[in-house]
Order: C-alpha cells, then sequence, then structure tokens
C-alpha cells in the first residue's frame, strides 16, 4: 500500500500538524495512525499526503475534521465491567479513607468513563468530596463529554454493563431519554472538569488518587507510553492507582518499577508507596 | 527469480476456526521458526478460550496479544476480543479499538495490510473457513507487497463464503486444502 515516499510524506505530514497547530501525533504507533491517514486522504480526495498537507496547513476547517480521523476512539459507559466492580470493590474502600479524592480520566473521548466513574462514586457515597477531571486532545470529543448525550440505541449495552459492574441503582436514574437519544443528569457533571490536555505535550496539573487511562495508551509507540506513564507516575500521590486497558500492561514500559500490580486481571496498578 | 524467504505468517478465520486451526497449528514442530499471527472472529463480549484451547494442542507457544509485545519466532499470537491486531513496521504487535471493520473487532484486513506493510515478500498470509468478506483486501494487500496468498479450498471449508471472496479478490492466490497448507508450513520448518 505504499513506497518510500509516501512514508517521507507521511512524516512530513505529521510534522507540519505539529508545528502549526501543537498537535503531536508523532509519537504515535504507526501501523493504526497509517490507516487512518489512508482513510482520511480518501475522505478529502486527495492523491498523495503532500496534497492533504497543503489543505490542512492553510484550512483549519480541514484540521478539525482530519483530527476526527486521527483521534477515533469508541467507548460506552462501564465498558469491561470487570473493571469498574474491581474499583468497586478493591479500590473504593482505599479511597475511602481520604478527606478529599481527584480521579483523572486521561483520553476520555466523548466522556463516557468520566460518567461510568462520576455514577460509580455517587452510588457509593464519595461523589461530593471527589473532583473528577476528564482530559483530551480533541475539542469535538471534549464538546461531546460536556454535552453528556448518547444514542439511545446504546443504551441496552450500557445498562447490562452497569449491572454487570455491581451497580446498586437503576442506570435509568441517570439519563433522560429524548428523540433518540439520552442526556445524563447535568448534576452528575457538577464535580466534572473537562479540558484540553495532551499525554505527548502537557505536563502535570494535579495530584491525583487515581487515574483512568484505558486504550489510549495503544495508539502510543513505546517512547510516546514512557512519556505518558512517567506523568502519572509523577501526577498520582503515593500508593495511587492506575488502571489501563485488559489487554495493556506496563511490563513493556520504561516505569513499571514504580507500580506494583494491584488488581492483575482488571490491569489496575499502584504507585509504590515508597516513592 | 529468487524466492524470498518468510519471516511472519497471519491467518485470518472466522466460523469453523477452531476445527480448521486445530488441523493446523499443532502439526507445526516445537522449533518451528516464524511468527505465527491469528484473527479469528470472536463474540466481543466474552474472555476466548481460543488461545488456551490450542496452547494445549500445540508444541508452539499460543497466547493472546498484550500491547507492544515484541514479536518473536515460535510463538502463535492471538487478537484479543474487541481489539485489532496490528504489526508495527519494527516488529511487535499493537492493539487498537478502530471502528470495526466488515463489522468485525478483530479484523483479518486490519492484520493483513499491516503486517504486508511491515514484511512485504516475506509475508505468508492464509485466509480459512467463514462467512464473511474480511480477509480478501487484507490478502490483496499482502499479495501487492510480494507476498504469499494461501486460500483454503472453498468446497473444503466449513463455511466457504470468506475463502471464496478472498479468491475472488486474489485470484493469485494458491488454493490449497488444510492438509495441503500444512505441508506447505512444514516445509518452512527450516531455521533462517
Amino acid at each position: 500500500m505504499d513506497d518510500k515516499t509516501t512514508e517521507i510524506e507521511l512524516r512530513l505530514l505529521l510534522e507540519a500538524l505539529f508545528q502549526k497547530y501543537c498537535y503531536d501525533f508523532r509519537g504515535y504507533s504507526m501501523a493504526s495512525i497509517k490507516r487512518r491517514l489512508f482513510q482520511a486522504r480518501e475522505h478529502f480526495d486527495c492523491r498523495t499526503f503532500s496534497q492533504l498537507q497543503d489543505r490542512v496547513l492553510h484550512d483549519p476547517a480541514v484540521l478539525s475534521k482530519l483530527l476526527s480521523f486521527l483521534t477515533v476512539r469508541v467507548s460506552e459507559l462501564f465498558r469491561n465491567p470487570a473493571y469498574f466492580l474491581a474499583i468497586r470493590e478493591k479500590v473504593i474502600p482505599y479511597l475511602r479513607t481520604y478527606p478529599s479524592i481527584k480521579v483523572w480520566v486521561a483520553g476520555c473521548g466523548a466522556g463516557e468513563e468520566v460518567y461510568s466513574l462520576a455514577i460509580l462514586f455517587r452510588e457509593e457515597g464519595l461523589e461530593n468530596r471527589t473532583m473528577f477531571y476528564g482530559t483530551d486532545i480533541s475539542p469535538e470529543a471534549l464538546e461531546k463529554a460536556k454535552a453528556g448525550v448518547y444514542k439511545l440505541d446504546r443504551i441496552p449495552l450500557f445498562t447490562e454493563n452497569h449491572r454487570q459492574s455491581g451497580g446498586k441503582s437503576s442506570l435509568s436514574d441517570y439519563y433522560s431519554a429524548a428523540y433518540q437519544a439520552a442526556i445524563f443528569d447535568k448534576n452528575l457533571r457538577r464535580r466534572v472538569v473537562f479540558s484540553d490536555h495532551s499525554l505527548a505535550t502537557d505536563g502535570v496539573f494535579a495530584e491525583v488518587q487515581f487515574i483512568s487511562c484505558r486504550n489510549v495508551l495503544i495508539y502510543f509507540d513505546r517512547e510516546l507510553q514512557d512519556r505518558a506513564v512517567g506523568l502519572f507516575k509523577d501526577s498520582l500521590a503515593r500508593k495511587g492507582f492506575l488502571g489501563l486497558g485488559f489487554k495493556e500492561s506496563l511490563r513493556f514500559n520504561r516505569h513499571a518499577d514504580t507500580f506494583t500490580e494491584f488488581a492483575r486481571s482488571e490491569r489496575i496498578y499502584q504507585k509504590r508507596g515508597d516513592l | 527469480m529468487t524466492a524470498t524467504q518468510a519471516e511472519a505468517i497471519v491467518i485470518g478465520a472466522s466460523a469453523g476456526a477452531l476445527e480448521a486451526l486445530s488441523i493446523l497449528l499443532p502439526a507445526l514442530p516445537q522449533d518451528y521458526p516464524l511468527p505465527i499471527m491469528v484473527v479469528v472472529h470472536l463474540s466481543p463480549d466474552r474472555e476466548s478460550m481460543l488461545a488456551e484451547l490450542l496452547r494445549a494442542k500445540c508444541s508452539l507457544d499460543a497466547r493472546e496479544v498484550e500491547d507492544k509485545e515484541p514479536i518473536q519466532g515460535g510463538t502463535i499470537y492471538f487478537a484479543p476480543p474487541d481489539y485489532h491486531l496490528l504489526v508495527e513496521v519494527d516488529k511487535h504487535l499493537s492493539l487498537s479499538i478502530e471502528e470495526p471493520v466488515h463489522h468485525s473487532r478483530p479484523s483479518i484486513d486490519v492484520l493483513f495490510e499491516t503486517a504486508a506493510d511491515a514484511y512485504g515478500a516475506a509475508l505468508i498470509g492464509i485466509v480459512l473457513t467463514g462467512a464473511s468478506n474480511d480477509g480478501s483486501q487484507g490478502l490483496k494487500a499482502v499479495v501487492s507487497a510480494g507476498g504469499t496468498a494461501l486460500i483454503q479450498r472453498p468446497d473444503l471449508a466449513y463455511i466457504p463464503t470468506m475463502p471464496q471472496a478472498a479468491l475472488d479478490a486474489c485470484p493469485e492466490a494458491q488454493v490449497m486444502s488444510l492438509e495441503q497448507i500444512t505441508a506447505y508450513l512444514q516445509e518452512r520448518s527450516t531455521p533462517l
């Protein structure tokens, strides 16, 4: 599907995005980003990546559409219920001992994970002393996250996930349905800050007790993964928790020694207490 | 014409996969030098027993992939349920939860296209039984990169749709029975 020239053009396009707009995809896993850039190239009807580069450099409207190709992520409420069950049963008792709690969902996309955690913390009676940060690089995703509106046909899946995660109430308590959409309770957002933050270029912004970053690092190459996990290490309080996706691990990461396996099969790690 | 020495194998299968793979994979010897990456269409909401079942039958190590795992010879790598499996040019594996392709995540096309990119002519791509069109584009990519394309004989497959679709897209592929594919792979067992 390519040759040396395509490879060069592709790297130049990523460099252009960084230099002009500060979006840094240069450390992303190539196999995946290449596929998506080919899709974008087709969408914009460009013959080469140089043509696409020309358009994105001169037209910010092309940028925002291109970003939606590059940051595409699909999630669901209470995705992998076993993860949320482990938070409920193993992490929450620990967090309960803190007078105030900060939770960071890094790469929050359209906010599904943030709403899941906000619901879980409400059910566990911790909502009022918790602050949630949901961050992402995509302005479009952050707008969706703030709106908290999901397609109605996804609700049965969300409901089943919530039940399996040990949900103590009915998910329908948290949304109202209208016009093929489910709108989540604005009160759930009372303690939530959605904001722009890049794991590739930005730094630490708060000390937190729990970070959930699932299926985000898979899009990074190993060097960028090292940077992101380093950032998590510096953001976490002593004995703070880091939750990853079910097929992600710190095994290949430079900061592996900083963490211990807390809930092994649910991929929840704990920062060591002596650091 | 000098044939390029094979460096890796990718296999895609759907309905009937377990039976077909149970003939193919256990036949490979313990010192088999090539890595084998496999996508089987699975239900996304369940843990897959596939790697475990085949590990019990195979002399090669068989396991579900973890993100950023380096690729090693003599290992069978399975795409985990609900993740695409991709090969990076520097020969390690990565995962993604991008949209399903042909309604499938994992998708055979995604694995084959990225593996073709990474291995070029040194790749063997194999499409087995299944009721889908997934794998056709991927196998085409394997051929375009100079690699070898094998397809299970549609009339002998548990479900012929997927191998037939691959054959329609890739007429230059070699069509074989499972036994012939097994023998073909065994011949590649001479260490590089």
